[in-house]
């Protein structure tokens, strides 16, 4: 019950927000019958009815994580926002070790399986993308690269 | 004989050495795809589409491979829905009912076979109804303006919200969060930025790919790691694998009726192969009645849903590719493919591009046989798949998808945006959203403004425009049927019954 109450006020907060925004739109001198406003306007209104719907009338709340499991997560989402900031800069092969023991020290928390499985990934797939299907990845970071 | 003339230009795409390539490797991939759990046709294809567009493959190669893939998805989901109980994708869900009463009896090599040869008798017949019927439906497709466009559209929103989900309100939100998210960018009309908070990178608008990847990929990832990958494959053991003719005389007539419903399914806008599959088994178990072991290792029940899913799989592809409107979330991820290769599917495919639409037909017909060799005499290699463990697969997909994404774009922006889906995806699941109406929004939400705009442009403003047509109308009455009947409906149509410890796709 409170999960849905909860997603349905995010909803109809989102909601409001987005038909907020719409009405901001420029209008411009290239002009048609409906204009750039009208079908976002729609669909603002559209999920905010929904959203009272889902408010009103909740299922059943789904089994959460618990605590250690949403440390796990969390661990996970900020290291893959690391690996997207980093892969341009370090190139692939470090970030991509680092990452993928990261993850699967997650699903599965064994020190040396994990890290294995990250080399062995980065190396792996390093060598299929590069030298199997041609795409053009950089290996380490480009200040090693001379 | 037209459709032969047909058949034969698009064998002649289809049987150059290198296209042939593709389809094998694209079988074999999605073989594999199919059998590992927490992968499935969806996901895999939409993994692979950066890839096979960065490896700058033309328009029908790369459709030819990630169709292969597609189909070899559908039929590797039975292998660990029989060997392990776990259903390798959504729709191989009804086969886990008697595929592993059966594997356990140690017949797992005889269920196998069975599911072989039914996968490939409803992939089949259905890719023959595909040959029939699409033209026709092409034909059909060309009285079409704006405004039954604008009305085919809703109808696709509203099916998939009525028939696919379990509340009608959370549908509606899921497509509204895609189409909301759509209309980022510039607007096409008028080139004016909507929704962009003067950051460039929203100008362009949100990629459909990132998005794609993101809720079918990432997401799947946080579940794996909140599961701790539990359910994952620990020691299969097969032993001889023989072809059992006995039962596969017996159960014949249950893949005919299996392909066929699982066919109709599959037409449908929003029904899709988990719906096709499911009816295929409820209506095999009622013509057996009680003389039936439903559920206790029929081979009926092993045959008609693996008809049923891979006839469904067929099946909708029609309305994909002569009208553009996809009927699930997998054929959502092919046509996403489509729009990426600049290809427009509708009615003007068949005539403007023949090579590519009878290429693609013919390519899946040599996929299917190729699929069949491949998943009998050779099942044993994809079981020893079944082995990888998730600690080791989950992090190979995730790198796959950055690498694909990243190769793509070439922008960090985009992988943060990816993660981020992926973060959406994880509570949408939770909370019992579908995310493919959000898949369809993104895909859709433009085009669907576009030919709002259009009708409303020829018709100067005038609203009662979009009702002016028979085919509208009915568009219509179809769309606000779809999505109320089922209310109605529900009490009678339960959803399938789950195995124990079974992951849904």
């Amino acid at each position: 019950m409170a999960s849905d109450r909860i997603f349905g006020l995010v909803v109809l907060g989102v909601a409001l927000a987005y038909i907020a925004s719409a009405l901001q739109i420029q209008p411009s001198f290239l002009s048609d019958p409906v204009g750039p406003k009208v079908f976002p306007l729609v669909i603002g209104a559209v999920a905010a009815l929904a959203a009272l719907v889902v408010l009103l009338k909740p299922d059943e709340s789904p089994e959460w994580p618990h605590g250690r499991t949403w440390l796990h997560l969390g661990i996970a989402l900020a290291v893959l926002v690391g690996y997207a900031y980093a892969l341009k800069p370090l190139g692939f092969l470090l970030p991509t070790a680092v990452a993928a023991s990261v993850v699967s020290y997650q699903i599965s928390p064994r020190l040396q399986t994990a890290a294995l499985t990250g080399v062995g990934l980065s190396v792996g797939l390093f060598a299929i993308f590069k030298y199997a299907l041609g795409l053009g990845l950089i290996a380490l970071p480009r200040a090693m690269m001379g | 004989m037209e459709i032969l003339s047909n058949l034969a230009l698009g064998f002649s795409v289809a049987l150059n050495p290198f296209t042939l390539f593709l389809a094998v490797v694209g079988c074999f991939l999605g073989t594999i795809i199919g059998a590992l759990p927490g992968l499935g046709p969806s996901n895999g294809v939409a993994i692979l589409i950066p890839l096979a567009f960065t490896l700058g493959l033309d328009a029908t190669s790369a459709l030819v491979l990630l169709t292969s893939v597609y189909y070899g998805a559908m039929y590797g989901g039975r292998i660990s829905s029989i060997l392990l109980n776990i259903p390798g994708d959504e729709p191989a869900l009804m086969t886990t009912l008697d595929g592993y009463p059966m594997a356990r009896q140690g017949r797992a090599g005889d269920a196998l076979v069975i599911s072989g040869v039914a996968s490939f008798v409803g992939a089949m017949l259905a890719t023959i109804g595909l040959v029939i019927l699409a033209p026709m439906l092409a034909r059909v497709a060309y009285l079409f303006g704006p405004a039954e466009y604008f009305a085919l559209y809703l109808l696709a929103f509203t099916t998939l919200g009525g028939v696919g989900s379990k509340n009608q309100a959370k549908a509606v939100i899921a497509a509204c969060i895609g189409l909301g998210i759509a209309m980022i960018g510039l607007d096409n009309t008028t080139g004016m930025p909507r929704f962009t908070y003067g950051n460039m990178h929203m100008m362009d608008g949100v990629d459909f790919l990132v998005a794609i990847v993101g809720l079918f990929a990432i997401t799947e990832v946080f579940f794996f790691i909140e599961t701790h990958g539990k359910g994952s494959a620990i020691g299969v053991k097969l032993e001889k694998v023989t072809v059992p003719i006995k039962d596969l005389i017996a159960t014949s007539g249950s893949m005919l009726r299996g392909s066929g419903i699982g066919f109709v399914a599959g037409i449908l806008p929003g029904a899709g192969a988990s719906l096709g599959s499911f009816l295929a088994y409820m209506a095999e178990k009622s013509i057996a009645g009680p003389s039936g072991k439903f559920g206790q290792g029929d081979p009926r029940g092993v045959a008609a849903p693996e008809a049923g899913n891979n006839a469904a799989a067929g099946g909708a592809l029609i309305p994909m590719l002569t009208l553009g409107v996809p009927g699930s979330g997998t054929t959502a991820v092919l046509l996403a493919l489509l729009m990426t290769l600049n290809i427009t599917p509708g009615p003007t495919l068949f005539a403007d591009r023949p090579e590519v639409v009878w290429g693609l037909i013919a390519s899946l017909l040599i996929a299917n046989v190729v699929l069949l060799i491949m998943n009998i005499p050779m099942v044993k290699i994809f079981v020893k798949v079944l082995m990888v463990p998730a600690w080791v697969l989950l992090p190979g997909v995730t790198m796959i998808s950055f690498v694909g994404i990243y190769s793509l774009t070439g922008s960090y922006f985009d992988l943060v945006m990816m993660v981020g889906f992926g973060v959406m995806g994880y509570f949408l699941r939770k909370l019992d959203i579908p995310t493919v109406p959000v898949i369809l929004g993104i895909l859709l939400g433009n085009q669907m403004e576009d030919n709002l705009r259009r009708a409303m442009v020829i018709a100067n403003g005038d609203w009662t425009y979009l009702f002016s047509t028979g085919i509208s109308i009915g568009l219509w009455t179809a769309a606000i049927a779809g999505f109320i009947a089922p209310i109605f409906l529900r009490r009678f149509l339960k959803r399938p019954p789950q195995p124990v410890d079974a992951e849904a796709d």
